[in-house]
């Protein structure tokens, strides 16, 4: 049987894929963003997860503004890294277990979730920088560790999806995952974030305060903490902070009660706070 | 249109709905044509004959061939798609900011450096307009 057994929250920052790319991590501006990732990537080791169900948004790449899914699933065979303007990124290209996210279309539609069924579709940063984080450089002539069921949100033309619609996606995500028979150990990103403001006059807002607030409740306060009114996320963490509203999607997929196991927090990258968090089902690590 | 906007009082700020989304629908799909070299290549050959193929009012196309950064999110652009064009120009995120919020690369960046615009004071409109 296949299972969800951890939780991955990440910042999807392009800065961070392209400090990656040009090898530059150490260098002082970098290294204390990198530093706080080391750990995450023994922990994925430890993890081994079969498939990553990453739940990321298209910046304006794949999706023009000809046709706005909400929540759109990826079941292509694989996805190619797109050229967002600067060249794609030198990564390898995405492999989906096709057939899980198959699986996962027919029962969330079943379940009342209309998403929107991809099956061609290239990826961007969204996508890309948290596979990066998480696993270390992987180049062109290399493969992803782990195959990816991408879930793209639509954060960018307002409103997106509540913070509720989104956790109960997540549980939905996971009675899908759990009714597969194949015996896959499944780990969930919820991506974006954390405060950060990219345009006109108040860009640069960074509201540490409330980010270590959300990170805390993730665990203290799951359910509460995502009936937050979009309006919060506008005015305390920027208009781009809304796209913490991914996050709710990856909680609502874990147990009720669930471990912390590592936090990461760093300003800035760029524009943007970086925040990221493990959280582990207290059945443990293994299918 | 009845849905009350609640966030129109925030300082700074343009929420991309579905009125600005509507207003910059011409604008938004040229920027996001840029992200292809193909196309760059052509834009930057003639970027008048490029933009004949947009139905852009005479204000947003005055504003691309400005790079009128903020008047293009006046306009019913997104930072998302405006940032093609920038990208196009050289310019990243980061310094993009520095342009729109008139500080320039070199304090944006130190502002970011030391934490960032702080939401103290710069969550509601009225404390900007006291400031003022």
């Amino acid at each position: 049987m296949a299972r969800i057994t951890a939780g991955v929250g990440c910042s999807h920052v392009p800065a961070i894929g392209v400090a990656m790319d040009q090898g530059i991590t150490g260098q002082p501006y970098w290294e204390p963003c990198f530093s706080g990732f080391e750990a995450s990537r023994e922990w994925m080791k430890k993890a081994q997860p079969d498939v990553i169900f990453l739940v990321y948004n298209d910046h304006c790449t794949a999706f023009d503004a000809s046709c706005i899914p909400t929540f759109a699933l990826g079941c292509a065979p694989e996805f190619n890294p797109a050229d967002e303007g600067w060249g794609p990124r030198p990564v390898p290209v995405v492999r989906n277990h096709q057939k899980l996210a198959s699986h996962i279309a027919q029962s969330l539609i079943l379940s009342e979730f209309d998403i929107t069924i991809m099956n061609e579709m290239e990826v961007d940063h969204g996508l890309t920088v948290p596979l990066s984080v998480m696993f270390g450089e992987h180049g062109l002539e290399d493969t992803w560790p782990v195959l990816v069921i991408p879930l793209a949100v639509n954060v960018v033309q307002f409103p997106p999806p509540t913070g509720n619609r989104c956790f109960n996606l997540g549980k939905a995500i996971r009675r899908a995952v759990d009714s597969f028979d194949e015996d896959l150990n499944v780990v969930i990103f919820g991506t974006g974030g954390m405060s950060h403001q990219l345009q006109y006059k108040r860009a640069g807002l960074i509201n540490k305060d409330w980010d270590q607030l959300f990170l805390d409740r993730l665990t203290s306060d799951p359910v509460g903490l995502s009936k937050m009114p979009h309006v919060e996320y506008l005015r305390e963490a920027g208009s781009e902070g809304v796209e913490m509203v991914m996050w709710h999607v990856m909680r609502g997929a874990l147990d009720e009660d669930v471990v912390e196991v590592h936090r990461h927090y760093h300003v800035p990258a760029s524009n943007t706070a970086v925040g990221h968090i493990i959280l582990e089902n207290k059945t443990g690590l293994r299918t | 249109m009845s849905l009350k906007k609640e966030y129109d009082d925030i300082p700074g700020t343009f929420v991309f709905d579905a009125d600005r989304s509507r207003e910059g629908y011409q604008l938004n799909q040229f920027c996001i044509s840029l992200r292809l070299q193909r196309n760059r290549d052509v834009f930057n050959a003639d970027e008048s004959a490029y933009l004949d193929k947009y139905a852009m009012t005479p204000e947003q196309r005055d504003a691309v061939l400005k790079r009128d950064w903020n008047g293009l999110l006046m306009l019913g652009g997104n930072i998302y798609y405006t940032s093609k064009l920038a990208a196009n120009d050289g310019i990243n995120f980061q310094e993009l900011a520095g342009i729109m919020t008139g500080m320039g690369s070199e304090a944006y960046r130190a502002m970011m450096l030391g934490g960032g615009r702080s939401p103290e004071g710069n969550r509601y409109q009225h404390e900007w307009d006291e400031k003022e």
